[in-house]
């Protein structure tokens, strides 16, 4: 296809701030009178709150305020409005804790070291209570009660049971049937940039906060509600952020709050920035999960019947979690074709860190449960592990039996192209000692198609604005962490109106300025704004064409946006520079700006009764095959290389879309090998980057990437998703090439190399 | 009347610090870090607080061309000797072959990590202009990155002109 900007690997306008240190982050800010806040936070995982003291703090010089729960108008919040009862958490704690780091108090004071004094001077009293730690003591009758809601009993704050299909006749049917028990520990999202929020409210009554986030919109609605304050007091502005991978797409955080109510309360600038230790030990976090697997196949490898049985751990509050657990159906029921499923799914409550979205949301864990017991599956019956998965891979515009209508599906060639690029026939067969490779899949949505207040959808907005000069200035929502949105709709915009990259400006993510966009989250923005962004540009075209045909007496449909020029399509000569049409349009609509407006709100439906039909447009496929070199005297698991197919449906960036692939397999290989948040009695014990590890260059897999790209009719160019979907193949393609290298499973996450001794050891004992 | 409010603990010295070959004369509290003061008294924001425990390695900087964490250098030993940061390396609108590297290879993603991978970049091409992979890798082993899987970063090193 012809297209201009389209598929070029261009670098965002603005890399070159970011490469000299210019580009302002939150922390970077210093306004005149800032203070400094700091957040004093429960020592207890359950405690009921007697008394607070902090007379004793406001004494200390250079301390400005200190707020609790009692300065709050007590208004809960959380992060999804659509199930009401799940907003459950206070900014700051009102009567009880529920978990090591839950926000009790917060000071403002002129210096960071004063304001972490004065937490030092607050009396909290506190009454100890029982505590819980593990989603399976906590359902158990007696268990000690984390919230006193009326729809929650035994903890559990949400359970799903979603039945498609016939699934007892289906197990009936089956030639083989095997069920395997996994688990999925709690991992830190690690953004290199903690959380920080700098907000100011001023003598005009407006609160004006600059925050590291993914969803600004988010953060806005949270404020306003927990604030009391209206809509158009607040301004939200997301600087330069430093990753996210679901960690600040959770609302709003504690961190954005208390600096909001103590800039009210003091009427200065109040930053709050998060130590290491707090965002890591109280930031959200993955779900650690267990999952159940019953799965059915006939002799050939068909599969008949999956059923699920899923336990979240959501630590001391919801956040996403009522989301969570809905969601898994997708990981279920697109990837394969499975005619028949049930899934039940428990969000728990413990008295733990509360977990959130993460990279791969909620995908994940059953999907590392369902790619490792394909491969038990597969050597039962002696099938190859890949042929296998070909079998039963989802094919393009076929309905699943949740009644997902998939789009355009490339999921047989990324197959394909994983084994041949890794040379799997061969390498399957003679394979050296202690090396082994396995394979690894996922589906991915291509953004949640509602928001999570209760609004008819998450749509996105945008609007472009077509300067005198031709040059265009791009508005959306839409926030860049680090992912390039700013980029991706920099160049759909140029594209649509045929001009350049570098003719374009983007302002995004400032809910003053820019029109509604809810976020990097679930993987929307390119699908979402994308196509805000597009059929913005799209209408700022159309107002050109108008002019630019009745000058040139042609039709508009005989018109095209090229190079700079609008121009009748094979005869460039006949017509004019984009910035003519511009000035001739004006000029023709008593100097009016040219301004397109455009949205996108797909029309998809999920049913949240039964949980079924679509949540999003369109899906992302992988697959991805490790090759791993184990240790056996050590239990040390090296991944030299791994092949990384993706079907995207179109790269609108290559360059980009490689490095989500990149950056997916080193946060999947951390996952797979070395991290996990270790917790003792609610406290998390590895809370600095010295004892949290995750991979440096040093443990990086050389690695093969290949786009396939398999255009959808809903994104914009044929875009999907890529980026979130990415990080899910890497576990299990770790754990079964680790099996195929020595022999032995692994169903619990991480594999570290005294999990992998202790099974070398038990399979020793065995034989 | 004004009341003026002091922090008590400090013990302030008056100290010279070379930053991109320009002189501070600055009194700081003797326990502040390097990177406390680049950032909050002399505003040399590049440097990045990734961790504040020399684990992250977002606040490298050069001090006499080696690459050291900032978060861990007192500003007082840091005294007459020759720092560098990630704005000292740009000059107008041209970019360091280094920064011009990382922009062309897609090796940035969010940004907060380049600044201080760039400096330790640097600290390793100034003393060996051409490292091998496993050289570079090592090179920034202490710069941890959570967006890029690093691969774009090592291309952009191998690829710096003139290196």
């Amino acid at each position: 296809m012809g297209f201009s900007v389209i598929g070029k690997s261009l670098p965002r306008k603005d890399d070159p701030l970011r490469a000299t240190g210019k580009a302002k982050f939150t922390a970077d800010f210093f306004l005149p009178g800032m203070l400094y806040g700091k957040i004093l936070r429960s020592p207890y995982p359950h405690a009921r709150i007697l008394n607070i003291d902090t007379t004793k703090a406001e004494r200390l010089s250079g301390v400005k305020k200190v707020v609790t729960g009692k300065d709050t108008l007590g208004i809960k919040f959380g992060v999804t409005g659509f199930i009401p009862p799940s907003f459950d958490e206070y900014a700051l704690a009102i009567e009880k804790v529920r978990y090591i780091g839950d926000e009790v108090a917060a000071v403002a004071a002129i210096s960071e070291e004063i304001a972490e004094e004065a937490l030092d001077l607050i009396e909290v009293e506190y009454e100890q209570l029982p505590a819980v730690f593990d989603p399976i003591e906590a359902m158990k009758p007696g268990a000690p009660e984390i919230h006193d809601l009326e729809h929650v009993k035994n903890n559990i704050s949400l359970y799903v049971d979603r039945n498609f299909g016939d699934v007892e006749k289906a197990f009936k049917d089956a030639d083989y049937v095997r069920e395997d028990e996994f688990y999925c520990q709690p991992v830190d999202h690690a953004p290199m940039e903690a959380h920080v929020s700098l907000a100011d409210y001023d003598v005009s009554g407006k609160l004006t906060l600059w925050t590291s986030t993914q969803s600004p919109y988010y953060v806005h609605k949270h404020l306003e509600r927990t604030l009391g304050l209206k809509e158009s007091q607040i301004r939200v502005i997301k600087p330069y952020t430093g990753g996210g991978f679901g960690d600040r797409a959770g609302g709003m955080s504690a961190c954005e709050f208390c600096a909001a109510l103590l800039s009210i309360k003091t009427g200065r600038p109040v930053r709050i920035s998060y130590t290491r230790e707090e965002e890591t030990s109280t930031s959200p976090r993955r779900h650690p999960m267990k999952v159940y697997l019953k799965s059915g196949v006939k002799k050939d490898g068909t599969l008949l019947a999956s059923h699920y049985k899923l336990f979240a751990d959501t630590g001391a509050y919801n956040n996403y979690g009522c989301v969570s657990i809905n969601i898994p159906i997708e990981a279920m029921t697109v990837t394969y074709r499975v005619p028949s499923v049930r899934y039940e799914g428990y969000l728990v409550y413990t008295n733990t860190q509360p977990s959130g979205a993460m990279r791969g949301h909620a995908h994940n864990q059953p999907s590392f449960a369902l790619d490792t017991q394909l491969d038990l599956i597969a050597e039962e019956l002696g099938i190859d592990p890949i042929d296998i998965r070909i079998k039963n891979a989802r094919q393009e515009y076929e309905t699943s039996c949740s009644k997902i209508i998939v789009g355009s599906c490339g999921f047989t060639r990324c197959l394909e192209q994983s084994r041949d690029l890794s040379d799997w026939n061969n390498r399957k067969k003679k394979q050296k000692q202690g090396r082994g490779i396995g394979v690894g899949t996922m589906s991915f949505a291509s953004g949640a198609a509602f928001n999570f207040f209760g609004a008819p959808s998450g749509y996105s907005a945008a609007t472009v604005r077509l300067l005198d000069d031709g040059t265009v200035t791009v508005l959306t929502g839409a926030s860049d962490i680090g992912q390039g949105s700013d980029g991706t709709l920099s160049m759909i915009a140029a594209e649509e109106l045929g001009v350049s990259m570098n003719d374009i400006r983007i302002i995004s993510a400032d809910t003053e300025l820019t029109p509604v966009d809810y976020g990097s989250y679930s993987s929307r923005v390119t699908m979402f704004a994308g196509n805000a962004v597009k059929s913005a540009a799209s209408d700022a075209k159309m107002q050109l064409f108008e002019t630019v045909a009745k000058k040139l007496e042609a039709n508009i449909e005989d018109l095209e946006a090229k190079d700079r020029r609008i121009y009748v399509k094979g005869s460039i000569e006949k017509g004019m520079s984009f910035a003519e049409a511009i000035c001739e349009t004006m000029a023709a609509n008593k100097m009016m700006p040219v301004i397109g407006k455009g949205n996108y709100n797909p029309h998809v439906q999920f049913n949240m009764l039964t949980g079924e039909g679509n949540c999003t447009p369109a899906y992302s496929f992988a697959s991805y095959v490790a090759e791993v070199e184990v240790d056996k005297e050590t239990g040390v698991v090296k991944v030299p290389y791994l092949v990384a197919a993706h079907d995207c449906g179109r790269a609108i960036n290559p360059t980009r879309v490689e490095g989500q692939l990149e950056g997916s397999v080193q946060m999947g290989l951390g996952h797979a090998l070395m991290e996990e948040l270790v917790m003792d009695k609610g406290l998390v014990l590895n809370s600095s980057f010295l004892d949290y590890k995750f991979p440096t260059a040093l443990e990086m897999p050389s690695i093969k990437s290949v786009v396939v790209e398999a255009p959808d009719p809903h994104g914009p160019f044929g875009a999907k998703e890529s980026g979130e979907g990415t990080t899910i193949p890497v576990v299990p393609s770790i754990g079964n090439a680790i099996y195929d290298a020595i022999g032995v499973r692994l169903k619990e996450m991480p594999f570290t190399p005294e999990k992998i001794l202790k099974a070398l050891e038990e399979k020793e004992k065995r034989t | 009347m004004i009341k003026l409010e002091k922090e008590v603990i400090n013990v302030k010295r008056l100290i010279e610090l070379i930053v991109n070959g320009m002189s501070y004369e600055i009194a700081v509290d003797t326990h502040r870090t390097l990177l406390e003061v680049l950032r909050d008294n002399l505003g040399f924001t590049g440097t990045k607080n990734g961790c504040d425990q020399g684990e992250c390695g977002s606040c490298t900087v050069l001090i006499d061309g080696r690459a050291v964490h900032s978060c861990l250098t007192l500003a007082m030993d840091a005294q007459g000797k020759n720092i560098e940061t990630i704005e000292g390396l740009s000059e107008g609108e041209k970019l360091h072959p280094i920064q011009q590297s990382f922009v062309d290879h897609g090796a940035i993603q969010c940004g907060f990590c380049t600044p201080g991978m760039i400096m330790s970049s640097k600290g390793l091409l100034d003393k060996n202009p051409s490292p091998t992979e496993d050289e570079i890798k090592r090179g920034i082993s202490g710069n941890l990155c959570r967006c890029t899987g690093y691969v774009k970063i090592v291309d952009a090193i191998k690829a710096v002109e003139g290196r």
